[in-house]
């Protein structure tokens, strides 16, 4: 793991895999609104309005996915020390955040029409909106002190008790009496849900992870760049001075 | 299954075409940001790299 930690390997590689990427994730979004808005027939209960859960399941999953990097990138970063985990870290707030708000606007555009209510302090809505401030307390934390390091080592702290958060996500429909249904894709037994549906949140699931994955790839490299960047500044100016 | 039909998203046009519209607004952003940063400091390290004359020789 360590040998392909190493930012150099790592620009390397990316930059090699960045074009297949992206092209990748261009055609599985395309695809995934395809089946989304014109292939998927309307649920025989919610009618139109499930063409939503195409979108707020994937968001979703990605909430959770990107905290989890997050957790497991600051733990890297704190144990051993490795400028690519902490840049791991830094960069995947930002996009499990964006991920998490938009779970919770099309969460709250389906629970209207479906739901008679915008908003509901039911277990998973609270968890999901506990896990965007942690997201946001994550980033604060990283730039509220004049020494990044001591910036770091808070916001990683943080994300990883934080991480406490993700499996109450996950379960908080079997522990608690909530609005929302039990698990319905990833549960045991196989998914409960007709293949019709399953199929494009399936691909849109896909597509969006490997948006997620583009995304922080590229801003991985431009954050590397940024470091060296301000390394030949000061050297620059050190050589000046 | 006709255009306006479809556009009218059997009376959930209000709920769906907003989660849909704010998705791409929020995702093409996010991306579109993201592009913009990565340019910027490809041009900067560029800048900074690229030996200046007499510098090399």
């Amino acid at each position: 793991m360590h040998r392909f930690a190493n930012p150099a390997r790592f620009m390397r590689i990316s930059q090699i895999l960045l074009p297949w990427l992206s092209l990748v994730t261009i055609l599985l979004l395309t695809a995934g609104l395809v089946l989304a808005l014109i292939v998927a027939p309307p649920d025989y209960q919610q009618g139109e309005s499930v063409r939503i859960m195409f979108v707020h399941v994937p968001a979703a999953w990605m909430a959770m996915c990107a905290y989890s990097t997050l957790a497991a990138a600051s733990a890297a970063a704190l144990i051993w020390r490795h400028p690519l985990a902490e840049i791991a870290a830094e960069e995947t707030a930002p996009l499990g955040a964006v991920f998490t708000g938009l779970c919770l606007v099309s969460g709250s555009l389906w629970g209207e029409p479906m739901w008679g209510t915008w908003w509901a302090w039911d277990a998973r809505m609270t968890s999901v909106l506990v896990l965007f401030f942690l997201y946001l307390g994550y980033m604060a934390l990283l730039n509220a002190f004049d020494d990044p390091t001591r910036g770091r080592r808070a916001a990683a702290i943080l994300a990883l008790v934080g991480f406490v958060n993700v499996p109450i996500i996950k379960f908080s429909v079997d522990w608690w009496n909530t609005l929302h249904q039990p698990a319905s894709v990833l549960r045991l037994g196989g998914p409960a849900i007709d293949p019709s549906i399953l199929a494009p949140l399936l691909v849109m699931a896909l597509a969006f992870t490997l948006l997620f994955v583009t995304l922080l790839v590229v801003r991985m490299r431009a954050a590397l760049m940024e470091r060296k960047i301000r390394a030949l500044d000061a050297a620059a100016g050190g050589a000046l001075g | 299954m006709g255009f306006s039909t479809w556009i009218r998203m059997g009376g959930y046009a209000l709920f769906v075409w907003p989660a849909y519209g704010i998705a791409a607004a929020a995702l093409g952003l996010l991306a579109a940001g993201t592009i913009r940063r990565y340019r910027m400091a490809q041009r900067r390290l560029a800048q900074l790299t690229v030996p200046r004359r007499g510098e090399d020789a």
